[in-house]
């Protein structure tokens, strides 16, 4: 696979090692305590808990690499030129050099064939990407303003995902509430997204209003949510991997733009099966509440 | 503007009359080319300025996590308008005006084409801007669904809405006639002995975005008119519930908003293309490979759009023909980069502020190179789509890209325009403090997109907050240090050292350099002789 792509082993250049070691340390970012985590760290994206995900992080270090190594060569020849030919040293310039067209059709060819090389595992991931077929579990997501609803067709489950009350709070135009006091400010709903570990999950993305697009980063996917349409996406929490994933909403919606996160509680098998089953009653007892009293 | 003595060697000053008009009416009835370009330059900067309050807003805003300043409707708004007023408003009139000032001149024609069309196209920006920046007062305040108003989004909008979509027809109609104007000038007015693959790279680079701008304000025209008469008229263009498509918005737009980034960047390209060579003291490598590769960049222009709607779910086809097609455009544009660099190789390199601002467009645009190709590998977009790592991306392209290439443009130009040289050592402050903060504002924006803050929210989450305020930092610096730039052309103007002769740099070449400066009001009454034409051409 593409992936030993990232063998490349620049050792000489320290500085930028250094940067990318720091990145992929700080890489499992928000997963957990965000508070815990320096933003200084957070250089890097995550490489995330999907097969996609880590895809996709190949393909962007890969393409980070490539324009590290020719910036290093082409502004090597600039920061040359810069320091040895300036007038100032005495150099003298050489007006013959005009037109060369051997070096034209050198410098046209090379990066037509490193950006084949980009191309291959690129158009792979699209594939990847692209492959909903098999679905274990499929899950209707609707963006509206503001919040997310997830329904689970069939299971007899559907609830609104909303930003949690206290982010709400501190989130108010000079609330005197330090978001620094509220656990996962802004990433945090009332009811988050479950779903188990190590199953396939199909998402039908659509929206009633205006366009969303729903983004979890540590799964490597982001697609819009757009009135009219209904969009196809998929993932595969590893399973090994149970935890809280957080995003937001990543296409803008309006004044409530920045308080649509999402939460993605991945849990076992065994207890998304007894959540499912907690959760269908307790939405049915709901319901039948609302009916007698209305 | 101060007279400076005719020199002798130059018959045609003898034409040099000034038979201007006083007073208002030489600006309100202007004609002359050399008028409307200060005209447009002074507009763009007033412009530059007002767009730079509201980035300053936003970086305020950003400063740290939580919201101290504004609602996050206005913050939208101010988004929205720093885009509309940056694009519409300060990047490309101050390329109609260069293009004013510069096109006759570089090509020994005695004026545009079109005078009376060129005041006209002027004339239409103050209104335009007049009435989008007065939509701040109307009910619902401005316009707040992002420069690239998108529906249903942008439809939701109340008393700014059809404020909005005229002052984009007006903005259009502008465009269109300045666009056809340098198409006319260029096609016509050429002196005899200047044939096309002699012409100067501005003037090559702005003919082909001439041509990008007739082919595509149309498209924008058409798309904000649909979107006029869904709103307003009970169409259905672009509202699913009546049959419509939201998607087919982003399609149009973007087939005009490609071609536009380019619009913006491509005299740029020329206008580098002509300070390098000068401070090499070496003409331009490769200048027809620069046409060709200017050329077919603006072809590949048109076939790219979709690559800023990866995220829509559009079918794998149409995922790799995008993704292909975008990689394209590194090629030629890899082959400008190499072009420049291999004029300074073996050069005599001098540094003053026009090559300083060169350099910097050379090294930072070619790192929003770099992050354009990351870009265009689909996979990888769907990570950095609608992130903080675009919005570095483009800054990198449009400010060190099309801003810096203006400034350079401005300051190697500038002693031409007045007959005075400017001070060195402020042009030189100006520049290093640009170039500095420029990368302390928005490279970190880099870090902060793959670390998953998306673009266009007014608060973030805390694990945000450390490089926003180095962000914003940049950003309040990087907008006091452009203070210094008009102020720098205050003070030339006023009180700048007369150049003499015909030549601020040593290494200039082409027609402007063979003129007095200032440049006479109304020059190349009499064509340039064929000697001055290849003196100026010798690549």
């Amino acid at each position: 696979m593409h992936r030993a792509r990232l063998g490349i082993r620049p050792g000489t250049w320290l500085s930028i090692a250094a940067l990318l070691a720091a990145a992929a340390a700080a890489s499992p970012a928000w997963a957990d305590d965000p508070s815990a985590a320096s933003g200084w760290g957070l250089l890097n994206l995550p490489v995330g808990v999907t097969s996609i995900s880590r895809d996709v992080y190949s393909i962007h270090m890969m393409a980070f690499w490539i324009c590290v190594i020719i910036g290093i060569l082409v502004f090597g020849v600039m920061i040359w030129s810069i320091i040895f030919h300036r007038r100032s040293r005495g150099a003298v310039a050489d007006v013959t050099l005009v037109h060369n067209t051997k070096v034209e059709i050198v410098w046209t060819t090379i990066p037509v064939l490193i950006l084949i090389g980009m191309a291959i595992p690129a158009a792979h991931g699209i594939v990847l990407i692209g492959d909903d077929a098999n679905s274990q579990l499929d899950i209707k997501v609707t963006g509206f303003q503001w919040g997310w609803q997830y329904t689970y067709p069939g299971k007899g489950v559907s609830f609104v995902s909303k930003l949690d009350e206290k982010s709400m709070a501190a989130s108010e135009l000079d609330s005197g509430i330090s978001p620094y006091s509220v656990p996962h400010y802004l990433r945090n709903v009332d009811h988050p997204l479950v779903v188990p570990v190590g199953t396939k999950i199909r998402l039908l993305i659509g929206a009633v209003d205006v366009i969303h697009s729903w983004w979890v980063p540590d799964f490597g996917i982001k697609k819009d949510a757009i009135p009219g349409y209904i969009n196809e996406s998929w993932f595969e929490v590893d399973a090994d991997k149970p935890g809280v994933y957080r995003g937001q909403c990543a296409e803008l919606c309006g004044r409530g733009h920045a308080y649509m996160p999402i939460v993605v509680d991945a849990v076992s098998k065994a207890d998304f099966q007894a959540w499912l089953k907690r959760e269908a009653a307790a939405e049915k007892a709901a319901a039948a509440a609302n009916a007698s009293s209305s | 503007m101060a007279e400076t003595p005719h020199t002798e060697v130059h018959a045609h000053a003898e034409h040099d009359h000034d038979h201007k008009p006083h007073g208002w009416r030489r600006w309100v009835f202007a004609t002359n080319h050399k008028d409307i370009g200060t005209m447009y330059l002074i507009f763009s900067c007033i412009m530059f300025f007002t767009g730079g309050t509201f980035a300053m807003l936003i970086r305020a805003e950003l400063f740290k996590p939580g919201l101290q300043i504004v609602d996050p409707g206005v913050f939208n708004s101010l988004t929205t308008m720093h885009g509309l007023v940056m694009i519409f408003g300060a990047i490309m009139p101050a390329w109609v005006g260069l293009a004013n000032w510069m096109i006759p001149i570089q090509i020994g024609a005695p004026d545009m084409a079109l005078p009376r069309l060129n005041n006209l196209s002027f004339w239409i920006l103050p209104f335009a801007f007049a009435l989008l920046l007065s939509s701040w007062l109307v009910p619902g305040s401005a316009p707040a669904g992002g420069w690239t108003m998108y529906p249903p989004l942008t439809l939701q909008f109340g008393a700014s809405f059809p404020m909005l979509i005229f002052s984009i027809h007006l903005m259009g109609i502008s465009s269109i006639l300045g666009a056809i104007n340098v198409v006319v000038t260029i096609m016509n007015l050429r002196a005899p002995g200047m044939t096309l693959l002699r012409m100067p790279l501005f003037v090559w680079t702005w003919l082909i975005t001439a041509f990008l701008l007739v082919a595509v304000m149309p498209v924008l025209a058409g798309a904000v008119t649909m979107m006029l008469t869904d709103h307003f008229f009970g169409t259905s263009f672009f509202n699913a519930a009546g049959g419509g498509d939201p998607v087919m918005f982003q399609h149009i737009f973007w087939f005009f908003g490609h071609p536009e980034v380019y619009i913006m960047i491509l005299p740029g390209f020329g206008v580098i293309s002509e300070i390098i060579p000068a401070f090499s003291r070496k003409p331009l490598f490769g200048y027809e490979a620069m046409v060709y590769a200017t050329a077919s960049i603006a072809f590949l222009s048109f076939i790219v759009w979709a690559h800023h709607m990866f995220t829509v779910g559009l079918p794998t086809s149409a995922l790799l023909f995008f993704m292909f097609a975008t990689m394209l455009i590194a090629v030629p544009t890899g082959v400008k980069v190499f072009n420049w660099t291999a004029t300074m190789w073996r050069g005599s390199l001098t540094f003053e502020p026009p090559m300083l601002f060169a350099l910097a467009f050379l090294f930072l645009f070619t790192i929003g190179g770099f992050s354009g190709l990351m870009l265009a590998m689909v996979p990888a977009d769907f990570q950095y789509q609608d992130t903080y790592f675009v919005v570095a991306h483009f800054h990198y392209v449009l400010v060190s890209g099309s801003a810096f290439a203006i400034m350079a443009g401005v300051y190697y130009w500038l002693p031409k325009w007045v007959g005075r040289m400017y001070d060195m050592r402020l042009g030189k402050w100006h520049f290093w403090l640009s170039a500095i903060f420029f990368n302390v504002l928005f490279f970190p924006q880099h870090f902060l997109g793959l670390a998953g803050m998306p673009r266009r929210i007014p608060d973030y989450a805390v694990q945000f907050a450390d490089w926003n305020m180095v962000s914003s930092i940049g950003g309040f610096a990087f907008g006091l240090s452009q203070l210094l730039f008009p102020y720098l052309i205050w003070k030339c103007v006023r009180s700048g050292k007369p150049v003499e002769g015909t030549k601020a740099w040593e290494g200039a070449r082409g027609l402007e350099w063979e003129l007095p400066s200032p440049a006479p009001y109304h020059s190349w009454t009499t064509p340039p002789t064929e000697a001055m034409i290849a003196r100026g051409a010798a690549h």
